[in-house]
């Protein structure tokens, strides 16, 4: 569906997007996932066929988007991040003209428009005009203008941004809702949301991607260097961490105190699983033992690994 | 060519859809009425062979609101959405850059020919109730409308391209203004030179709006003013149209 190869963008010595590669099969949910400045919004702009590549293609649906731009255009929607819009149209009036616009056949406006109106829950606001309606409202009057033409990808630049909780929960049942006849193409920084949207992560930092891989995958990836957790009172706990370390598949350990408890980091060799052995070192021991766990790892701290650092958030 | 439609159409819905566009309707239709007024006024002092076009298309309160429209109705075509981002969506749609751009020219221009449609009433209306023709023939009518139309078309491209220079409407608005008044001055500068016939008050003469309004309003139909205002039509609106794709592409 959508084809990218080595595509760059250079704004004059800086580089926005530096040589990316990547594609997007039919029928999935790609999430570009990245910290502010990386390069997202220029790929999906360029994408769109509003900014074009300094060099490299990309095509969907098989149009080169550079080149054969008015045919790729036709077969996306697209939901730039601040969400313009015409803000003295009422909302079923802009729906209708963007669907013309779009080149939806003529005899089919009303029904496309109703549809649209009936799928992003904006039905009972079709007459008001758009400058009156609030964010939420607003942001799905965007999400029903980039889908009223029925395009094959959908490519929505941080469709929940600036939204309250329960309006996110309702953008997001939308967007699940679509990938039934959509791919589309989600650029954000909510971590939690693309675990539970998105087939497949692209991370990028940068204008590099860094990252390309399904959640489970990404995280799969670094859970098996993850850290175990393991609580216990011991006497003398840098003894104790001495012996941890001498234990099998314990690759380095470090301890701190947490009133009279030791809480030991332990950090296990690739593809082992020493918390049997701890715990077997605790009984010998006669230790009192509060936890042996190991937090699953968040995309966040794939994130945070892959892009070099929390500060990005 | 369905496209450039449904985007006239909302360029002409968007101009009726704020209230500039009925201030400045009022504001014009005030100025053009005080200008008949003070037509009517030199005729009853016997201007000689004057008709009532004549008289109207050629007074300092014919060129004071004339001038002052443009930038009003231009302003804000480009610049607007540039600034509201709505570029981003309607660019993404699958239309041509020449069409925005022409569709954008055409609804100003078509506001513009709709804020001069009333006029046509007060030479009705003076030939009602004076018994006396407006105008010396019916060219005069055409003459004048024609250069209306003529210098309209120049003059709302350039409104366009100052439009498309910048985000800011207010700038957009000064430069407009700014361009069609150097182009109004040179026609001024006539007035400052001797003679008659000399090399530089013909060279003059082809860029002066007032001696074009001088001779058509008379029903004086001449082929150079017409070029003149076509040409150089097409070539702001090409420039317009570069402009548009320049901004665009380095945004």
């Amino acid at each position: 569906m959508v084809k990218v190869e080595q595509l760059t963008k250079r704004y004059g010595a800086f580089t926005a997007v530096d040589g990316i590669d990547f594609s997007v099969e039919k029928g999935e949910i790609v999430g570009f996932l990245g910290p502010n400045g990386a390069g997202k919004s220029t790929t999906m702009r360029m994408l769109a066929g509003y900014l074009p590549p300094t060099s490299g293609r990309a095509s969907v649906a098989g149009f080169d988007v550079f080149s054969q731009s008015l045919k790729a255009r036709e077969h996306i929607g697209y939901l730039p991040e601040n969400v313009p819009l015409y803000l003295d149209m009422r909302v079923g009036e802009f729906l209708r003209y963007r669907a013309a616009l779009k080149g939806v056949p003529h005899r089919r406006l009303t029904e496309r428009v109703g549809d649209v109106l009936e799928m992003c829950g904006l039905a009972e606001v079709g007459k008001k005009i758009i400058g009156r309606l609030s964010k939420g409202y607003r942001q799905r009057v965007g999400l029903a203008d980039a889908m009223i033409h029925e395009p094959d990808l959908l490519i929505l630049d941080e469709p929940t941004i600036g939204l309250d909780p329960n309006q996110i929960r309702l953008v997001r049942d939308l967007i699940r809702n679509l990938r039934r006849h959509h791919t589309i193409l989600l650029s954000t920084h909510i971590l939690p949301e693309v675990e539970m949207l998105c087939s497949r992560v692209i991370i990028i930092n940068k204008g590099r991607i860094e990252a390309l891989d399904t959640p489970q995958n990404l995280r799969a990836r670094l859970g098996q260097a993850g850290h175990i957790l393991f609580d216990a009172i011991v006497s003398d706990p840098r003894a104790a961490a001495g012996a941890l370390r001498q234990l099998e598949g314990v690759q380095a350990v470090s301890q701190r105190r947490d009133g009279e408890w030791t809480v030991f980091t332990i950090e296990s060799v690739p593809d082992r699983d020493p918390r049997e052995a701890l715990f077997r070192h605790a009984v010998d021991n006669n230790w009192r033992v509060r936890e042996i766990s190991r937090p699953p790892v968040s995309l966040e701290r794939v994130f945070a690994e892959v892009t070099g650092g929390e500060e990005s958030f | 060519m369905r496209r450039f439609f449904i985007l006239f159409g909302r360029e002409v819905s968007s101009a009726f859809h704020q209230p500039l566009a009925y201030v400045v309707m009022c504001f014009f239709l005030l100025v053009t009425g005080f200008n008949f007024h003070a037509g009517i006024s030199l005729l009853n002092h016997g201007a000689g062979t004057t008709t009532m076009v004549e008289a109207f298309f050629n007074t300092v309160y014919f060129w004071i609101p004339f001038v002052l429209v443009f930038p009003l109705i231009t302003m804000r075509v480009f610049a607007e959405e540039s600034k509201m981002g709505t570029l981003e969506t309607l660019m993404t749609a699958p239309v041509r850059d020449y069409q925005v751009v022409f569709a954008k020219y055409a609804g100003c221009l078509f506001f513009y020919v709709i804020l001069w449609a009333p006029s046509l009433l007060y030479f009705t209306a003076f030939e009602a109730v004076t018994g006396v023709d407006a105008a010396g023939a019916v060219g005069s009518y055409v003459g004048a409308y024609a250069m209306l139309l003529l210098m309209g078309s120049l003059f709302t491209a350039i409104g366009c391209l100052a439009s498309a220079l910048t985000d800011n409407q207010i700038v957009a608005a000064v430069v407009c203004f700014s361009a069609i008044l150097c182009l109004f001055f040179i026609g001024l500068l006539a007035f400052f030179l001797p003679s008659t016939g000399s090399a530089l008050r013909e060279a003059i003469y082809y860029f002066s709006p007032i001696e074009h309004m001088v001779d058509f309003s008379r029903g004086i139909f001449d082929t150079r003013p017409v070029v003149f205002y076509l040409s150089s039509t097409m070539l702001v609106l090409f420039a317009t149209f570069h402009i548009f794709q320049y901004r665009r592409w380095k945004a």
